[in-house]
């Protein structure tokens, strides 16, 4: 395939996914803004009153960046896993298989549209954090920058999810028991200082508390952890997470037989 | 020219020992319109889904117009549609929107692609359908859209994997009639079904397949001028006498008014008829008991066991 016949195809997946997603708004656009308002409205709004600041800032403003990398994190897995294995369910990923379309530029097409949600879900939800509170952005480069690493690498992951799961269950074990998890302990609604040193240290491990923060540093410009090991962590999750897709892929993993 | 599809020693062993091919070798022609037949589980669907790339070979060669398949598949796909046995689609997608999606994934710009999507809408004779989702769709007009979309990107090589399975008559004479006129334009049709009067109907060439070797292969023509013998049902007039019989063929009365009778090759049914009339036997109509190809094709396979 020329380079040309690549684009199409990768444009033709990526349209074909915001169109998925679009035509089922309701099921992947209002619900993060729905949970959203209401952790704004109850943690940040009646709780936060109480707890006051965090981290330096109104606990309002301290957990608006950790709310929306959440609604990131969360709708770009679920975009590309549950498009990916419905795919898979219904065998129309043969569509794709039998194709010229190189596996690049599937898995590229699929992160695209698993990325683009993730953008849309984050405008989404800050426009909704602006009735609750007001957003100075302290470093835009970083602020884009972690919203375009982390959508990837997510989405790299959800694909990763679809390849290997048989079953609609196997789809939600990941973002129930781990990622949900991960999320919450994950720096979001608290700041690392309020924790006793052993649990600190062992949030230490969590790659999501190295994400939250680089955004919130992003936004707010205070962050628990050094942000270039952030941004070294966010890069080696989407190298590897690419590599392992595309290995997937290649090898025909539960694809081919 | 090289040829539309040329596989040898093709071998396939499933993870759990199955040999599903045992080293077979095919040569179709560009242009023939070439039928592969076999009972179920004889190996057909594994060499389509090999020469697709949903299923990995074991061993041997696969070249679709020249392009070895280990050396550019890419490029080799480019040359084939294939139509599956099982419908494969998003069933919430509108009929235009899968071939305006296939044709992209083969990198036709969205413009063109909805141009051919409407033309070959039309040409299958579900234009109508256009804009309604597939799981709209019956079982016929589905498998027609299935065509449809493995020509969306005008491939010389057209591959249909039982593609009249649960099509009604009506529907599945025009799908006939597209396969011929698209073979007429010089793809080369390669069919595999479980009507064999399909087949004859349709293909020149045919190959049979059975626990994953080619057991025998060649023209139509040639295949059925093998025939041992054929058995003719007679319709008769009257009420047949009892006891009725010619000499030098074998005949059954299967029905008081409907005569069997079993014709070897160099045989002449005129005698039999002759001999029926001296009778007073008045013959009205006549048909062969079972399809030709059927025969040949049971015969190879009992051969074959």
């Amino acid at each position: 395939m020329s380079a040309y016949e690549q684009w199409i195809a990768f444009l033709t997946i990526m349209r074909k996914e915001v169109r998925r997603y679009l035509r089922i708004w309701t099921q992947t656009l209002l619900p993060s803004a729905i949970t959203m308002s209401l952790y704004f409205l109850i943690f940040g709004t009646l709780i936060g009153k109480r707890i006051g600041t965090m981290g330096g800032v109104s606990y309002m403003e301290f957990v608006v960046p950790g709310l929306i990398m959440m609604a990131i994190i969360t709708n770009t897995y679920a975009n590309v896993v549950g498009s990916f294995f419905g795919a898979k369910f219904n065998n129309s990923v043969e569509e794709l298989l039998v194709s010229p379309t190189p596996n690049y530029v599937i898995v590229l097409g699929y992160v695209a549209g698993g990325v683009s949600r993730g953008i849309l879900v984050s405008i989404i939800v800050t426009s909704v954090a602006l009735f609750f509170t007001k957003l100075d952005i302290y470093n835009w480069f970083v602020v884009i920058s972690v919203v375009a690493l982390t959508s990837v690498a997510f989405s790299l992951c959800g694909l990763i999810n679809a390849v290997f799961a048989n079953t609609f269950d196997d789809v939600n074990i990941v973002p129930t028991f781990i990622l949900t998890p991960l999320t919450y302990l994950g720096g979001v609604f608290y700041s690392l200082d309020l924790l006793p040193d052993f649990w600190a240290g062992v949030s230490q491990i969590n790659p999501l508390v190295y994400v939250v923060n680089a955004f919130r540093y992003g936004v707010l410009g205070v962050s628990d952890v050094d942000i270039t090991v952030s941004f070294t962590m966010l890069i080696g999750l989407t190298v590897v997470a690419f590599a392992y897709a595309m290995h997937l892929l290649s090898t025909g993993t539960r694809l081919r037989t | 020219m090289p040829a539309a599809l040329e596989i040898s020693s093709l071998q396939k062993t499933y993870a759990n020992g199955f040999e599903a091919l045992k080293g077979i070798d095919l040569n179709v022609q560009e242009g023939d319109f070439y039928a592969l037949l076999g009972p179920n589980g004889a190996g057909k669907s594994t060499t389509i889904g090999i020469v697709s790339s949903l299923v990995s070979k074991s061993g041997g060669k696969v070249r679709i117009c020249g392009i070895d398949i280990d050396d550019d598949f890419s490029l080799a796909k480019k040359q084939i549609g294939i139509v599956p046995q099982e419908f494969n689609f998003n069933v919430f997608e509108k009929a235009e929107d899968v071939l305006i999606h296939q044709a992209g994934y083969y990198g036709i710009p969205i413009g063109l692609a909805r141009q051919r999507a409407v033309y070959y809408l039309e040409k299958l004779g579900i234009a109508d359908k256009q804009h309604v989702q597939m799981r709209m769709l019956s079982g016929g007009m589905k498998r027609r859209l299935m065509i449809a979309r493995a020509i969306i990107h005008e491939p010389r090589v057209l591959i249909l994997d039982e593609p009249t399975a649960g099509v009604d008559i009506e529907m599945r004479r025009s799908m006939y009639e597209f396969l011929r006129e698209t073979n007429e334009e010089g793809r080369t049709i390669i069919l595999t079904t479980h009507y064999l009067e399909e087949a004859e109907m349709l293909c020149r060439n045919v190959a049979i397949i059975n626990h994953g070797k080619i057991v025998t292969r060649g023209s139509i023509k040639d295949l059925l001028r093998d025939l041992n013998s054929e058995t003719f049902l007679l319709d008769t007039q009257d009420a047949l006498p009892s006891g009725i019989e010619v000499p030098g063929f074998a005949l059954r009365q299967v029905e008081p008014q409907c005569l069997e009778v079993d014709l070897a090759k160099g045989q002449d049914l005129a005698q039999v008829f002759t001999a029926l009339s001296g009778a007073g036997v008045t013959v009205v109509s006549m048909r062969n008991k079972e399809n030709r190809l059927e025969r040949m094709f049971v015969n190879v396979l009992e051969g074959a066991s």
